[in-house]
């Protein structure tokens, strides 16, 4: 298991994190496609931290065992936090309320999705995909 | 995707060769195939490049960054295009329910017009979208009296459908005081009132025709006046009553009126649909509907409503901007 983490507080910030999260997916085996997937989820979470949070982590891990190649990527944020998780998770919501943005769209490029949040804490989005 | 590859190869291959339009029609049938798959438009982006990297095997190192590149902006619009479909998939399980809904509304709130020897009752009602916010409510004993409410929700679709099963309970069971408008109206006033969002009203007009009596009460609750046809005097007047709309306020009292209907009186009763006019700001709607009365006034109250509701419509170029409904007593 190898882990990265990126702290986000400029767009910058941002570039890093993407360009780490496509090394980390070419050095899992991931096709150019998938990598471009995966570095769009990055993107995207760490735009939310960027515009919503102000500041947060996005950590990367790569999982390599035997059998089993997937890369994790986590967004932490000490934010406003999100009040109903369902509905950021659905189509439509982002222009409603802040942090909804692109989570739908996150969770289609990858395989999975968990978000943990609390009001007036922050919020963490945990995102997975594996090599087939 | 390697099957899909190896057909794409095939397809490309055979275009650079002939460039004819049946390799491209070939092409544009592939690609419903693909949209069927759900194949992502990054997805194709990636098949082509490693097809051209097969097919031309010269081609630069530029060339292949150039596709990643392209790669990477069509991520973004396959993502927009995801949400697209699950929007739509969303919205044809919405339009499934609503339709189960309209149903379900259409069986509620039917009204059954009723048939008296010697009173001619008729009735049209047509909504403008799949639920409609008007709704009308008989209560008839031959001989004696026919009763009629015809309710207008402010407001459309569903909502105002789940409001006027409200109505329609209400209506249903007011029991004995059927014969006295004003307390009619009352009654219902404090259902919707206790019970229905602030934001929703609903006017009223609510008439008891006395058939023995030949009396026709009634009170309305901010509704469309009704016409009284006077076959003697050959001329119309409006029954006007002063009311406050249904759940606004929960003592609102109402005015009781009464005219006497004799032989071949007409009175018409309407929702706003009927005399609001879109496309014609100084058109008097009354004028017209009072024309077609009087002119048709021997055919049945039934094809008196159907004349009224096909001259309208045309009025308005077939596009009604309301609910229409309206109901006609004949003596």
């Amino acid at each position: 298991m190898f882990k990265t983490s990126v702290e986000i507080m400029t767009e910058w910030d941002i570039v890093e994190a993407r360009q780490i999260g496509r090394q980390e997916a070419k050095m899992l085996g991931f096709n150019t496609v998938d990598q471009a997937r995966i570095t769009t989820a990055i993107s995207e979470l760490a735009r939310n931290i960027y515009l919503y949070a102000e500041v947060g982590t996005i950590e990367i891990e790569r999982i390599e065992t035997e059998g089993e190649k997937r890369i994790i990527i986590t967004a932490v944020d000490k934010g406003p936090g999100i009040q109903d998780v369902r509905k950021v998770m659905q189509d439509g919501y982002s222009t409603s309320g802040g942090l909804g943005a692109g989570i739908p769209g996150v969770n289609r490029l990858m395989d999975s999705m968990v978000i943990q949040s609390n009001v007036g804490e922050g919020t963490t989005i945990k995102t997975e995909k594996w090599l087939r | 995707m390697k099957q899909l590859e190896t057909q794409y190869k095939k397809m490309l291959m055979d275009y650079i060769t002939y460039q004819s339009e049946k390799n491209l029609y070939i092409a544009q049938n592939f690609t419903r195939q693909l949209i069927q798959k759900n194949v992502a438009p990054e997805d194709v982006v990636g098949i082509h490049k490693n097809v051209m990297k097969e097919i031309l095997p010269q081609t630069s190192n530029e060339e292949q960054h150039a596709y990643d590149f392209l790669i990477e902006v069509m991520v973004q619009y396959g993502m927009t295009h995801r949400a697209h479909q699950s929007l739509l998939q969303k919205q044809a399980e919405y339009d499934m329910e609503m339709k189960i809904a309209a149903d379900i509304q259409k069986t509620l709130l039917k009204t059954i017009v009723p048939q008296l020897a010697n009173v001619d009752i008729g009735m049209v009602s047509i909504p403008i979208r799949k639920m409609n916010g008007d709704y009308v409510h008989f209560l008839a004993e031959d001989k004696k009296y026919v009763c009629v409410a015809v309710t207008d929700v402010i407001g459309k679709g569903v909502p105002a459908a789940l409001c006027m099963s409200m109505v329609k309970y209400g209506l249903e069971t007011l029991e004995y005081t059927y014969k006295e408008p004003p307390y009619v109206l009352e009654i219902i006033n404090r259902v919707i009132e206790k019970s229905v969002d602030d934001s929703m009203f609903v006017s009223m007009f609510y008439g008891y025709f006395d058939i023995q009596k030949s009396t026709f009460s009634y009170a309305s609750a901010g509704h469309e006046p009704a016409l009284h046809y006077s076959a003697k005097n050959n001329q119309f007047s409006t029954l006007e009553a002063k009311g406050l709309l249904l759940g606004v306020l929960p003592d609102t009292k109402y005015a009781f009126n009464e005219v006497t209907i004799e032989e071949n009186d007409i009175i018409i009763i309407m929702t706003d649909g009927v005399t609001e006019f879109r496309f014609h700001d100084d058109f008097n709607a009354r004028d017209l509907i009072t024309t077609i009365i009087e002119k048709n006034k021997f055919l049945s109250a039934q094809q008196l409503c159907t004349l009224l509701y096909e001259q309208i419509e045309q009025m308005q170029d077939f596009k009604l901007s309301d609910d229409f409904t309206v109901v006609i007593i004949k003596k």
